[in-house]
Parts: structure tokens; C-alpha cells; sequence
């Protein structure tokens, strides 16, 4: 490389790189910078996928092993709080994508209307997600903290209970095996609840970003990136939904 | 330098425009999305049988259906929430790969798992 070409280039970069504040020196273009930050941003997706991989494969291969169980266990839980839930989730979705549309489109008042529906949706699944769990608290099926195999083996025992779920007596060894349901019940939608609470801190930090008019200048990666996140949450949802719920509900 | 400005011009008209997905799309993948979530409700409540492949293989066609219908949803979800039908060739590529590494991980482990005791049951 002799000067000559440096200053060539330099030229060139001179004649190229009229560029907005938000651009770094090392990108080509506002595009290129877009590209290479959704790709780093898919990148970490693919390693929270692995992630929640583990446990899904722990799931498999739990309920090939004690499915009757998981059956009994999972008819415990409340499939219209669970399918309000996952609607909620999806309409959030919905809502975050508008949230992008707004910011690509520079729409200042649209994008905090957005983000600002997406927060206070994220709270909803986060409250009917602990009204499910305030009632597995109440039932004593919160393994390891909890728990009693009584409430299963004879859920009568416990009247104020029985009063309000009329739940069937389980076998001594099915009643031992639920527990196996509802460990990976809490560790996976707790899981799930955890990058929800991320995703409402990182969005509460956005719309006092968004009022300051940070994602309305052409800028969008954050709120793009964001909600390449958000909508991760979403599909992690999508198959807990079916995998938990939904077994055997005939 | 005129050929080196042209290729840049090309480049950023084929390759990097950032393309804006509209809101009509955005609405009618919401509703697509609901409707699934009704269907798969709807079929966890139907008995959709079983298949007998070979002594001690059996196939059962709900939890089939429920992960066939998560799995349209989420690619729903990938291809035009997430931009990705959208994107440069390089992210298709890395999330297709990413999904398919995922498939791996979980098949070798599955199959493992399955085979260690085979035809001692």
C-alpha cells in the first residue's frame, strides 16, 4: 500500500461519507452499518435458541418418560388464561413491528403510541402469568419451595382448595412424577418471564428515548434490533404454549 | 475511481435497500397468527389418532399437528416480523443454518436417547 492509494481512498471516503451523525466512520453506508448490526443481533438470537434448546430437549425427553403425568399436570393448568396469554403475546408482537414501521417512516408521536401499547402488553402477559402462578402457589405445586404430594394424592385434604378446583386423587408414584411437569412448567416459563422483564426494561428505557426524538431521525437500528428480541420472546411463547397446555386435552 | 463509485452504486440498489414492510402486512400476519392459536386450541380438544408404525413405534397426530402449527407460526413470525424474507442473503443464510444446527443438536440427542435401549422393551 503506498500513499498514493491511501489518499485515493481517503478521497473517496471524503466524497462518500457526507454522512448522518449516527453513522460510524468504519461503515461504507447507513445501510451497511443496518446490515452488519442485524446480523450480530441474529447471531446472539441463534445462541438464546441453543439456550432454550436445552430445555426443550430436557422436555422431550421427560414427557416421553412420565407422560401420563405430564398429562394429569397439565391439565392442571388453565388453558384460557394460557391461550389469553398467548394472544396477548402475539397482539405485542404486533404492536412492536408497528413500533418499527413508525420509526422507519418517522413518525415521532406513532412510534411512543407503539412502544408504549407494547409495554403495557408485556405487563399483561406478566400479570395473567402470575395470576397462573399465585394459583400453583395456593395448590402447593411449586416444586422445591411449595410442594406437598398430599394436594395430589388427596386434594381434598386441603378444602378451601378443593372448594374451588374439584381436582381427581392421582396414584401415589403419578402424584411423585407431576413434580418432574412442574419444574420444567416454572423453569421454562420462568425463563420465559425473565427475557419478557428484560424486554419492558429495555422498552421503559426506549420511550423516554423516543420522546427525546432519538429513533425518528433515520436511526432505526435500536428499535429494529429490539424487535428482532421481542419477537424471539414471542416464538419461544408460541411452542411453550402447545408443549405445556395442550397435551391431551381430549 | 468512476469504477469504483459505480459499483457502489449498483451495490446499494440491489443489495442494501432497506425495505419498509407495510402495515397491511403487519395486520393480516396478526390475524393469520390469531387464527392459528384458535386452531391449535380447537385440535388439542379433538382425538387425531395414532399411527402404528412397528411394534413399540407409535405415532400420535396431535402433538404432530400442535408443533406443525407453532412451527407455521413462527415461521410467520420470522419471514415478515422479523424482516427476514426482507434481509440480505448473508442473514437468511446464518438463520436458516442456526435452525437447522438447532434440528440437529436436538435429533442426534433424541435419537440417542431413543436407541439405547432398542428392541429391549
Amino acid at each position: 500500500m503506498s500513499d498514493s492509494t491511501a489518499t485515493a481512498n481517503g478521497a473517496v471516503a471524503e466524497a462518500h461519507h457526507e454522512h448522518p451523525s449516527y453513522q460510524r466512520h468504519h461503515f461504507e453506508s447507513v445501510d451497511q452499518q443496518f446490515d452488519a448490526t442485524n446480523f450480530a443481533m441474529w447471531l446472539f438470537l441463534l445462541t438464546e435458541i441453543m439456550f432454550f434448546g436445552g430445555l426443550f430437549t430436557a422436555y422431550l425427553i421427560m414427557r416421553n418418560w412420565y407422560y401420563p403425568a405430564f398429562v394429569e399436570a397439565s391439565h392442571q393448568l388453565n388453558i384460557g388464561w394460557g391461550t389469553a396469554n398467548t394472544g396477548v403475546l402475539i397482539v405485542s408482537s404486533f404492536t412492536m413491528a408497528m413500533g418499527v414501521w413508525s420509526a422507519e417512516m418517522r413518525k415521532k408521536g406513532m412510534l411512543i403510541l407503539f412502544l408504549s401499547l407494547t409495554w403495557i402488553l408485556g405487563m399483561a402477559f406478566l400479570g395473567i402469568k402470575s395470576i397462573e402462578y399465585h394459583e400453583k402457589w395456593v395448590k402447593h405445586h411449586v416444586p422445591g419451595l411449595h410442594w406437598s404430594d398430599s394436594s395430589f394424592l388427596n386434594p381434598a385434604s386441603d378444602p378451601e382448595v378443593f372448594k374451588e378446583y374439584h381436582d381427581k386423587p392421582l396414584a401415589p408414584d403419578m402424584a411423585e412424577k407431576t413434580g418432574m411437569y412442574f419444574f420444567l412448567y416454572f423453569a421454562m416459563t420462568g425463563m420465559h418471564a425473565l427475557h419478557m422483564i428484560i424486554g419492558i426494561s429495555l422498552l421503559t428505557f426506549m420511550i423516554f428515548r423516543a420522546r427525546q426524538g432519538a429513533y425518528t431521525t433515520g436511526h432505526v437500528t435500536y428499535v429494529e434490533n429490539f424487535g428482532l428480541y421481542w419477537h424471539f420472546v414471542d416464538i419461544v411463547w408460541i411452542f411453550l404454549f402447545p408443549l405445556l397446555y395442550l397435551i391431551s386435552r381430549y | 475511481m468512476s469504477e469504483h463509485n459505480g459499483q457502489f452504486d449498483q451495490k446499494e440498489e440491489h443489495d442494501q435497500e432497506h425495505h419498509i414492510v407495510s402495515p397491511a402486512i403487519y395486520g393480516a400476519i396478526l390475524l393469520a397468527l390469531l387464527i392459528f392459536t384458535g386452531l391449535t386450541v380447537w385440535m388439542s380438544f379433538i382425538d387425531l389418532g395414532e399411527w402404528h408404525i412397528a411394534a413399540g413405534l407409535t405415532l400420535f397426530w396431535n402433538p404432530v399437528v400442535a408443533l406443525a402449527i407453532a412451527c407455521t407460526k413462527m415461521t410467520l413470525v420470522v419471514l415478515f416480523f422479523m424482516h427476514v424474507k426482507y434481509t440480505t442473503k448473508l442473514t437468511k443464510l446464518t438463520v436458516a443454518s442456526g435452525f437447522f444446527v438447532f434440528i440437529v443438536l436436538i435429533g442426534m440427542t433424541m435419537t440417542d436417547y431413543f436407541t439405547r435401549a432398542w428392541g429391549r422393551w
